[in-house]
C-alpha cells in the first residue's frame, strides 16, 4: 500500500489570468480509493486533466505511474483509465464494438480482448446486450460499461470524473461494488464526486476549494477534525468559505 | 498499424449505419447532376420583347415575325406608344423595347436606309447583353434578306464583307452541359469532402468522444490518418457514381485517360479532406464548422472558373483563384474529359494540388492537439 503512483508537488494551472488550480500537492499510493471533492468550479476536473495528460499544467510537478506529466505524457496514457463526467462510449456503436475498440487502440489483443468480453458482459449481467447499440441502454448500464471499458486495459491508476452523476441509488451503489472491486485488483482509484455519501467509502478524500486543496485525510479523521457527524457538514464547512463562482 | 485497423473500422461501421450520410452520398450527386445542369443553363431563353410599331407596314410586319420566330423571343406586346412599352419595363414584364419608326418601309424603300431603336432592360446584365446581340444579328440578316431583294445583280459588292465560318474543337455541338457536368462533379466532390470530413471531428468534440481518444495513448497521426482514408474512400466511390451519370444521362465519356482523372481525384480528395480537418480544428462546434466551411465554399464556387471564365477576371481574382483547389481540378477535369489531355498536359495541375494537400494536411496535424 505505499508505493505512490501519483505524486503531485505545487501542480498549478492558469487560464490567463485565472488560476484554475493553486499549487497542489498530494500523492495517491497503489489499490488506494482516493477521493477529490470540491464544489462546481473548485478546480477538480481541471487537476484530473492534468494528471491524465489531456491538459499541460503551467508550474509545479507531478508523476502519475512513474512518469513525468509534462514529458512523458503519452506513456501516461498507456497505464491509466479515464472516464469523463461526459458519457464517452459510441451509441451508435454496440456493446461488443466499443468494448473491442478501446481495447484494441490500447494495443490489447485479439485473444485477451474476446476473452475479457465476455467475462466483462457476465460480470455486467449485459451478456445478452452484447450486440446491442449502446444508445439502446439506460444510463446506469451505460456508465457501468464505461468503467468497465476504463478499467478493461488494466490500468494502475483509473480517474473517474462524477462518475454517478445522474445514477439512481441501487445503481449507484453496484457502480461503487464495482470500484472496490477494481481497487481490490490493484488498481488506484482516483475519484471526484458531489455525493458525499460517496465521500465515506473512500480511503482518503481530499477537498478543494478555489483552486486549493484545504483539507485531505481519511473521512474518520476529517470528520474528527472538523468536529462533524457526516461527510457533508466537513465539506459545507469547508466550502462555504469559497470565494469563487460556481460555474 | 494494429491501432490504425481499431480506427478504420470503427469509422466505417459508424458511417455505415448513419442512414443521413448514406443519403447524402447517393442522393445527393444523383440529384445535383442530373438536375442543375439543366437548370444552370448559360442559353439565354424566353426574352420579354415589346415591339412599338409606328410603321404597321409588311416590311415592319415581317422583321417582327422574323424576331420571334428565332425561338429566343417572346412577344409580349405589341403597341404603338413609348410610354406604354416602358412600363413594361417599369413592371419587369419587359427585358427589351423595339421601336420601328413610321417611315420604315418608306425610308428603307426609297433611301435605302432606316433606323430601328432598341431599349434594353439592364438590371440582369447577363440577359440584357446577350438579348440585344441576338436581336441585333437577327436584324442584321434581316437586313441582309432586303438587300438582296432589293440591291439587284451589283457589278461588285460596294461593302467589304467577311464571313467568318466557324468550327468548334473539343465540344463540337458547343454542348454547355459537356462543360458544366463535370464541374459540378468537381464541386460536389469539394463539398461532401470538406464538410462530411470537418462535421464527423467536430460532432466527436461535442459528444467527448475525442477526449477519450485523447487519453489513449493512440498517436494522432493515426487518428488523423483513421479519419481520412474512410472519407477518402468515400469521396472517390461518389466520384465515381458521379462520373457513371455523365455518362448515363449526358453521354459524356472522357477523351483522356479515366486513370487520370482517378489519379487527380485521388490527391484532390487528400487537399479538400485535409481542409475538412483543419476546419475542424478550429471549429469547436457543427455550427461553427457549418459557417466556416460554407463560407469557404461560396468563394470556392464563384472563383473556381465554373461559371465565369477566370480569365476574364480581374487581376486580384485571379490572383485568388491560384490559392483555389476547386479551380484546378475543374480545369484538369475540363482539360482531361474535353480535349483528352494526358498526365504531361496536367501535371503543373496536379503538383499544386499535391502541395495543397501537404499544407493542409500538415497545418491540421500541427494544429490538433492531443493537450490544451
Amino acid at each position: 500500500m505505499n508505493e505512490k503512483v501519483i505524486i503531485v508537488e505545487n501542480l498549478t494551472k492558469k487560464f490567463g489570468d485565472f488560476t484554475a488550480v493553486d499549487h497542489i500537492s498530494f500523492d495517491v499510493h497503489k489499490g488506494e480509493i482516493f477521493g477529490f471533492l470540491g464544489a462546481n468550479g473548485a478546480g477538480k476536473t481541471t487537476a484530473m486533466r492534468m494528471l491524465s495528460g489531456l491538459s499541460l499544467p503551467t508550474s509545479g510537478h507531478a508523476r502519475v505511474a512513474g512518469f513525468d506529466v509534462y514529458k512523458e505524457n503519452e506513456k501516461i496514457k498507456q497505464n491509466i483509465g479515464y472516464m469523463s463526467q461526459k458519457f464517452s462510449l459510441y451509441e451508435d456503436l454496440t456493446v461488443k464494438e466499443n468494448i473491442r475498440f478501446y481495447a484494441g487502440i490500447y494495443g490489447m489483443s485479439n485473444r485477451f480482448i474476446r476473452e475479457k468480453t465476455n467475462e466483462v458482459l457476465e460480470k455486467l449481467h449485459l451478456a445478452a446486450e452484447g450486440d446491442k447499440l449502446v444508445k439502446s441502454l439506460p444510463l446506469g448500464w451505460k456508465q457501468k460499461l464505461a468503467f468497465s471499458v476504463a478499467i478493461f486495459h488494466e490500468p494502475q491508476i483509473v480517474f473517474l470524473d462524477e462518475p454517478t452523476g445522474g445514477v439512481d441509488p441501487v445503481t449507484r451503489r453496484e457502480f461503487w461494488q464495482m470500484i472496490y472491486e477494481a481497487a481490490e485488483s490493484g488498481i488506484t482509484v482516483f475519484v471526484t464526486t458531489h455525493y458525499m455519501d460517496e465521500a465515506e467509502y473512500c480511503n482518503r478524500v481530499s477537498i478543494m476549494v478555489d483552486g486549493r486543496i484545504d483539507a485531505m485525510d481519511t473521512p474518520q479523521l476529517l470528520k474528527k477534525t472538523y468536529d462533524a457527524v457526516s461527510m457533508d457538514e466537513v465539506f459545507l464547512k469547508l466550502a462555504r468559505k469559497a470565494t469563487r463562482a460556481a460555474d | 498499424m494494429r491501432t490504425l485497423k481499431f480506427l478504420l473500422q470503427k469509422e466505417f461501421r459508424q458511417i455505415f449505419r448513419d442512414p443521413s450520410i448514406l443519403r447524402l452520398i447517393f442522393i445527393m450527386p444523383v440529384i445535383q447532376l442530373i438536375m442543375l445542369p439543366f437548370a444552370a443553363d448559360y442559353e439565354i431563353k424566353n426574352i420579354k420583347l415589346v415591339v412599338i410599331d409606328h410603321d404597321h407596314s409588311s416590311y415592319s410586319r415581317s422583321l417582327v415575325t422574323k424576331i420571334t420566330s428565332s425561338g429566343y423571343f417572346i412577344l409580349t406586346d405589341y403597341t404603338g406608344s413609348f410610354n406604354q412599352a416602358f412600363e413594361k419595363i417599369e413592371q419587369d414584364k419587359a427585358d427589351l423595347i423595339l421601336e420601328i419608326p413610321a417611315s420604315f418601309e418608306k425610308d428603307l424603300v426609297k433611301e435605302s436606309e432606316s433606323k430601328i431603336f432598341m431599349a434594353v432592360n439592364a438590371i440582369n446584365g447577363v440577359k440584357a447583353g446577350l438579348g440585344s446581340s441576338y436581336l441585333r444579328s437577327i436584324i442584321q440578316e434581316y437586313n441582309k434578306e432586303v438587300r438582296t431583294e432589293w440591291i439587284q445583280f451589283p457589278r461588285f459588292n460596294p461593302e467589304t464583307n467577311i464571313e467568318v465560318v466557324y468550327s468548334n474543337w473539343f465540344n463540337s455541338s458547343m454542348n454547355y452541359k459537356v462543360f458544366m457536368v463535370p464541374g459540378i462533379l468537381v464541386l460536389l466532390l469539394t463539398m461532401v469532402g470538406a464538410n462530411l470530413t470537418a462535421i464527423n471531428i467536430v460532432k466527436e468534440k461535442e459528444i467527448g468522444t475525442i477526449e477519450q481518444i485523447n487519453v489513449t495513448p493512440v498517436r494522432k497521426f493515426h487518428f488523423i490518418l483513421g479519419k481520412l482514408i474512410p472519407f477518402w474512400v468515400l469521396g472517390l466511390l461518389i466520384f465515381s457514381i458521379g462520373l457513371g451519370i455523365a455518362r448515363l444521362f449526358y453521354g459524356i465519356i472522357p477523351a483522356g485517360n479515366i486513370l487520370t482523372i482517378y489519379l487527380f481525384a485521388a490527391v484532390y480528395l487528400f487537399a479538400v479532406l485535409g481542409l475538412g480537418l483543419l476546419i475542424s480544428t478550429y471549429a469547436d462546434n457543427q455550427q461553427q464548422a457549418m459557417l466556416i466551411s460554407f463560407f469557404l465554399m461560396m468563394i470556392f464556387i464563384l472563383l473556381g472558373g465554373l461559371y465565369t471564365s477566370i480569365d476574364s477576371m480581374p487581376g486580384w481574382a485571379q490572383a485568388i483563384t491560384k490559392a483555389n483547389p476547386v479551380s484546378y481540378f475543374i480545369e484538369v477535369i475540363r482539360m482531361v474529359v474535353l480535349k483528352g489531355s494526358s498526365l504531361a498536359d496536367i501535371k503543373y495541375q496536379l503538383l499544386t494540388i499535391l502541395g495543397f494537400a501537404i499544407v493542409l494536411n500538415g497545418w491540421a496535424v500541427v494544429n490538433y492537439h492531443k493537450r490544451s
